[in-house]
């Protein structure tokens, strides 16, 4: 990629929030979160539906006003920016469009309210590769080419800092691949990419950094390979006659052991060599020493447990 | 990949770009208003009404009056005869006026917007200057479209109305303005309620229903509420022949321009203060 091509201000733009909350009524959908986004990489903001992403991402673009706490982009509030749409291009809802006019008149009347030259309009649907139905009204379009427009609503401004809201949603698979480009491209050049999703298989191959909520309420904020390290934990799944002699032992020797199904104990904090030592050690019986991975998705549903509004309860056994 | 060089464009961004003010969002809302087939429809709706009922009301009127009393004769009003379609046609421009804003709520388009024009003031002020304009240009072109046909239409049966008598310009042009604070009044209403059905039964309600039963009052009251109640103060600068308890032409209208510039500040701040 050709350097220092696209123009953008030296350091780039943050988005930072201090303390920012938010109550609807009794609910806290935004609890105190305190974060930096930064320039020049994806930032994956992640949480089990109703965690609050949505209401953060409207809280930056001063469509919602914090209860308390504060948000800015480049250090400024939304709402004193000169031309918000040159310095944040954010894709929340594709579909919010007036149904009856067409992309290009859309497009067009955004660019006017933010004295972006038309010429510009072209060139986005050029870039989301709508310029075959402009002319058509924005009701008739599918899923997808809505998501596109929105994209292409976003990069109007040319600017440093992109949000986009589940973007994947009702992409098919070309689009996906296409959009996981297009947002590391944007990163490749400097900006600020922020970018929400439920599904931790897409952050895993986007994001350079996560941010992780649940219930409105900051649980990590960390590089994705620190993520994936500390989440990535083994364990051990162990079977013996002598559980109780062994799980004694094991906890003696600082390992975390939990029950598992069918006469197993899961442990965690040693190794299966280390654990095999020990129970030969102590002239216990072995019947299984299987290590086991967690999933990332696994690792994130682990962490958001217990913040997931709506839990699908198990059925007794 | 190759899309890198596309996205960007270079020398729109950085500190050099100008700052957007409210010309940036007067031609962002007039392209809204005049890429959206609602906005023709309701437009011809209005002139349909307003030219065809007045050409109607016209005819049957200059054939009646023959017939009619001195007393009735004493407030004939041509200039207002012509005009009756405008009564109705009010409803299409105040439908207009709401559709401006409440489409937006209704589509979620208003999040977009706001994130284009985060300054609600700007906002507002940039809608009502085009339902304005575009109301107050309509009703004008269907105003004198419906005089010059409706005074044909009475000629020979009745007395008719030029522009060159006393307060008939006036009036004609009193129409346009009229109009234009319905359409303001609509989006105001819109701004505030947020659902098309539910600000024009409020509209509906201020031009209609109230005065009518204001009718049923005692006649002392009524005498007042016909004086000041704001769209029939609004409607005198409208008419030649002002009948009965009524304000002049022009404090009638200023009653009613401060009604639309109270029911304007309130929607502001309620667009300001409410989450979108």
């Amino acid at each position: 990629m050709p350097e220092g091509s696209v123009g953008l201000p030296a350091g780039g733009q943050k988005i930072e929030a201090r303390g920012l909350t938010k109550h609807f009524g009794a609910t806290r959908a935004v609890d105190d979160l305190s974060f930096d986004v930064n320039p020049g990489l994806v930032t994956g903001f992640i949480g089990p539906n109703g965690a609050g992403k949505t209401t953060t991402m409207r809280l930056i673009l001063g469509l919602d006003g914090p209860t308390c706490g504060e948000v800015t982009v480049g250090g400024k509030r939304y709402r004193e920016l000169p031309a918000p749409m040159r310095e944040v291009g954010a894709l929340l809802d594709a579909r919010a469009t007036h149904p009856h006019r067409s992309a290009y008149h859309h497009l067009l009347a955004l660019a006017q309210s933010n004295g972006i030259p038309a010429r510009r309009v072209g060139e986005v649907l050029g870039i989301v590769g709508l310029e075959a139905v402009a002319a058509r009204r924005v009701g008739s379009f599918s899923l997808g080419m809505g998501q596109r427009l929105g994209i292409a609503a976003a990069l109007l401004g040319d600017p440093a800092v992109l949000m986009f809201d589940e973007p994947v949603n009702g992409l098919d698979p070309e689009g996906i691949v296409w959009i996981r480009q297009l947002m590391r491209d944007l990163a490749a050049d400097g900006r600020t990419v922020f970018v929400s999703s439920h599904l931790m298989s897409e952050m895993s191959v986007t994001a350079d950094h996560l941010i992780v909520i649940g219930q409105g309420k900051l649980l990590r904020d960390e590089g994705m390979t620190e993520f994936v390290e500390s989440s990535m934990q083994r364990w051990v799944l162990v079977r013996s006659p002598q559980l109780a002699e062994l799980t004694a032992e094991l906890s003696k020797a600082g390992a975390r052991v939990r029950p598992g199904t069918d006469h197993s104990i899961e442990v965690a904090g040693l190794d299966s060599p280390a654990i095999g030592d020990l129970a030969a050690a102590s002239g216990l019986t072995l019947h299984e020493l299987a290590t086991q991975h967690a999933s990332l998705e696994e690792a994130f549903m682990d962490l958001t447990h217990d913040s997931v509004d709506f839990q699908v309860s198990e059925p007794a056994a | 990949m190759t899309a890198t060089s596309e996205i960007s464009a270079p020398g729109m961004t950085g500190p050099g770009y100008p700052a957007a003010s409210f010309a940036e969002a007067l031609r962002s809302e007039w392209t809204k208003a005049r890429t959206v087939p609602s906005t023709r429809w309701t437009l011809i709706t209005a002139a349909v009404l307003g030219i065809g009922v007045g050409a109607l009301v016209s005819a049957l009127s200059a054939h009646q009056y023959a017939r009619d009393t001195p007393s009735a004769r004493a407030l004939w009003d041509p200039t207002s005869v012509s005009g009756a379609g405008l009564a109705i046609a009010q409803l299409a421009i105040g439908v207009l006026g709401i559709m401006i804003i409440t489409s937006e709520y209704s589509t979620g388009a208003i999040r977009t917007s706001l994130a284009a024009v985060p300054r609600r003031g700007r906002f507002l002020a940039a809608k009502a200057a085009v339902i304005v304009g575009v109301t107050f240009i309509a009703a004008e072109i269907i105003t004198f479209t419906a005089f010059f046909i409706g005074q044909a239409l009475m000629s020979g049966y009745a007395p008719t109305a030029s522009l060159g008598q006393p307060d008939v310009l006036r009036a004609l042009i009193g129409c346009g303005l009229y109009e234009a604070l319905i359409g303001l009044l609509g989006l105001a209403l819109g701004t505030l309620l947020r659902h098309a059905a539910g600000a024009l039964a409020v509209l509906v309600a201020l031009i209609f229903v109230l005065p009518a039963i204001a009718a049923a009052l005692p006649s002392s009251i009524e005498h007042s509420v016909e004086e000041f109640w704001p769209t029939q103060a609004g409607q005198q600068v409208t008419v030649v022949v002002s009948a009965g308890h009524s304000l002049s032409a022009w404090a009638g209208f200023g009653v009613m321009c401060l009604f639309a510039a109270i029911i304007s500040a309130a929607a502001f701040f309620a667009l300001n203060r409410r989450d979108t």
